[in-house]
């Protein structure tokens, strides 16, 4: 596998288009690009990272020495053969490539440009783009985070972002964790953090795992995620983690840093229960609300989305991972969240669909072995709708908030002001908001604050209204000089 | 029981040697491979960065280089992801205040 940082990259890895670019070197990215060029196509893959793996399989850098990645992971086996499987194919990993666009190149549908700044974090000098005839999109999710009075206390810290931070910096934020949010990526989180040597005084579940109970036969079709459960339920024992559903942080206590949070009780629909609330000392806070796929680079194209069971928007596939804009595949988290097995899975569908186009070959995708990973992926998504409804953030969780509380982390943006803006101006949604508040203009795009705008945005007593798809045009932010330098011209001419 | 285990010692890391970088003028030591946040996170720093309006301290919370609310000032460039940047021997980094462009005349 030819494989160098961007930097050092020969001009050729720019030049000709490939049959097949694959966007994110996660679970899904990674098995769509090897199973593509195991059937023959000429496959570019990029991603934000140094390293391949994505968000699941993050592993500390080479320079660290861990002789045990592998303590901080679930199913390792499957990512060890895949970089096997990478480093025996053509694949041209692009690592350092963060995608701010895809465009549709001059021959319509049958080639895309995909632009990318480089660097560890995009401030490298050097915009690039690479053409290619097919793209698959693994972009994976981002965490959805619902704030509360507090949040933005130093030691607050996302749940996959301290699962982040240890698996890949080997550093927790804290001796002694609360986690709390909603979802099975707690479990997880709290496990390792417990390993890793924190003390895990609780971890705090807004929804029950009742929710479940109400799926038995999605359940029952999918062991290997009741093992999993298992396997972090015993971990947790283990360790003296006590599990509290039906509860919420309601409050991070502090100045300077965290010192205690208040855990409430709340009711099915996540409004706290006056007078539930009890204090735990900790001096880290790591907390979400489950995962939001991440499809700007899909919607800015125009691919249709759906509304999944917890009120997230993903791409809209059909049985082979297409999206509604020919020639444009998706595989993972993009696709709706379901964890790595899932993707693994969709990636290797995506890859030969891809494959079958590209070689005009039909029948790679009638075979044996892509029908019995289309009966897979079936079985898993049911599993991930039922794992999604059970999660699904109930409308009362807005009374957590008083009006001081920032929403909006980049732009400083309080509750009471979006309340104004809703209730004294007549905005109705996250963009009209945005508009007369700045909530969601900032650094981040509103990937942080998103969520929260739209539910708060929807009004008092309504359902929570997931965010619509926006259509961003830049995916992450890019210096004025990269755009300037874009010739609108010559869509496939170098850019510098 | 693992309760006086470190996460290096759960992943049996060998690093290379350490190196010294300095956070608003202190020195800390830093391993090969770690990002500038991580290295500021195994000091016990948390906050690195001063909002633009109310001038409150943040640092890493996405963890993934997402929410860019861990921009620091690192070797005098402002508005790094210290979550993404590696740090490397005798990095300066600083707190960044407000949009990090004071005293840097733009």
């Amino acid at each position: 596998m030819p494989d160098s940082p961007s930097d050092e990259r020969a001009d050729d890895a720019y030049g000709a288009p490939y049959d097949l670019a694959v966007i994110g070197a996660g679970c899904a990215g990674l098995t769509g690009a090897v199973t593509a060029s195991e059937l023959g196509l000429s496959v570019a893959l990029l991603d934000t990272s140094g390293q391949v793996g994505g968000q699941f399989y993050r592993t500390p850098a080479p320079a660290l020495g861990a002789v045990r990645p592998e303590a901080l992971h679930h199913d390792w086996s499957a990512f060890a053969d895949l970089r096997r499987r990478l480093e025996a194919s053509a694949v041209v990993h692009l690592a350092g490539h963060h995608v701010w666009t895809v465009a549709r190149g001059s021959e319509g549908d049958t080639e895309w440009v995909v632009h990318a700044v480089t660097g560890v974090d995009g401030c490298g000098e050097r915009p690039v783009r690479v053409r290619a005839r097919t793209v698959l999109l693994a972009t994976g999710a981002s965490e959805r985070q619902l704030p509360f009075p507090g949040w933005t206390l130093p030691g607050v810290v996302g749940a996959g972002g301290a699962q982040a931070m240890l698996k890949s910096g080997l550093v927790l934020p804290g001796r002694r964790v609360v986690v709390a949010g909603s979802g099975p990526l707690l479990l997880a989180v709290a496990s390792s953090l417990a390993a890793a040597g924190a003390r895990v005084p609780a971890v705090v579940e807004a929804s029950g795992y009742l929710g479940y109970a109400r799926r038995p036969g999605a359940l029952a079709a999918n062991p290997h995620k009741l093992a999993e459960a298992l396997v972090h339920g015993a971990a947790l024992l283990r360790h003296g983690v006590r599990l509290r559903t039906r509860s919420a942080v309601t409050r991070v206590h502090g100045t300077a840093r965290v010192e205690a949070v208040t855990v409430s009780r709340v009711d099915r629909d996540w409004r706290p229960v006056q007078g539930t609330g009890r204090r735990i000392a900790c001096d880290a806070l790591a907390v979400g609300h489950g995962l939001v796929p991440q499809t700007e680079l899909a919607t800015s194209l125009g691919c249709a989305t759906r509304r999944t069971p917890d009120g997230t928007y993903a791409l809209e596939l059909d049985g082979l991972q297409e999206t509604s804009v020919p020639g444009l595949w998706a595989a993972g988290e993009t696709g709706g969240i379901g964890g790595a097995q899932l993707a693994r899975t969709e990636g290797a569908i995506a890859g030969t669909a891809a494959a079958a186009r590209v070689l005009g070959q039909p029948a790679l995708t009638r075979s044996r072995r892509v029908r019995e990973l289309r009966r897979r992926r079936d079985r898993m998504r049911a599993f991930a709708d039922t794992m999604a409804a059970a999660h699904v953030p109930g409308p009362g969780w807005v009374q957590w908030l008083n009006d001081a509380t920032d929403v909006c982390r980049c732009e400083e943006v309080t509750a009471g002001a979006i309340r104004e803006a809703v209730a004294d101006y007549g905005a109705r949604d996250a963009r009209t908001v945005k508009l007369l508040t700045r909530a969601g203009m900032g650094w981040c795009q509103g990937r942080m604050c998103g969520a929260a705008v739209a539910c708060l945005a929807a009004g008092p007593g309504a359902a929570s209204v997931p965010p619509s798809p926006e259509r961003r045009p830049l995916a992450v932010p890019v210096p004025l000089g990269v755009l300037g330098a874009l010739d609108p011209d010559e869509a496939d001419g170098p850019v510098s | 029981m693992a309760r006086d285990r470190s996460p290096a010692e759960l992943v049996g890391a060998a690093p290379e040697d350490p190196f010294e970088i300095s956070f608003d003028g202190r020195t800390l030591t830093a391993l090969p491979g770690q990002s500038v946040a991580a290295a500021l996170w195994s000091a016990g720093i948390l906050a690195w960065r001063t909002t633009r309006h109310g001038g409150r301290a943040r640092g890493a919370f996405c963890g993934i280089g997402q929410c860019y609310d861990c921009l620091a000032t690192i070797n005098d460039r402002p508005n790094r992801r210290a979550c993404l940047v590696p740090a490397r021997p005798g990095d300066t980094i600083t707190t960044q205040e407000g949009h990090g462009h004071a005293g840097l005349a733009v």
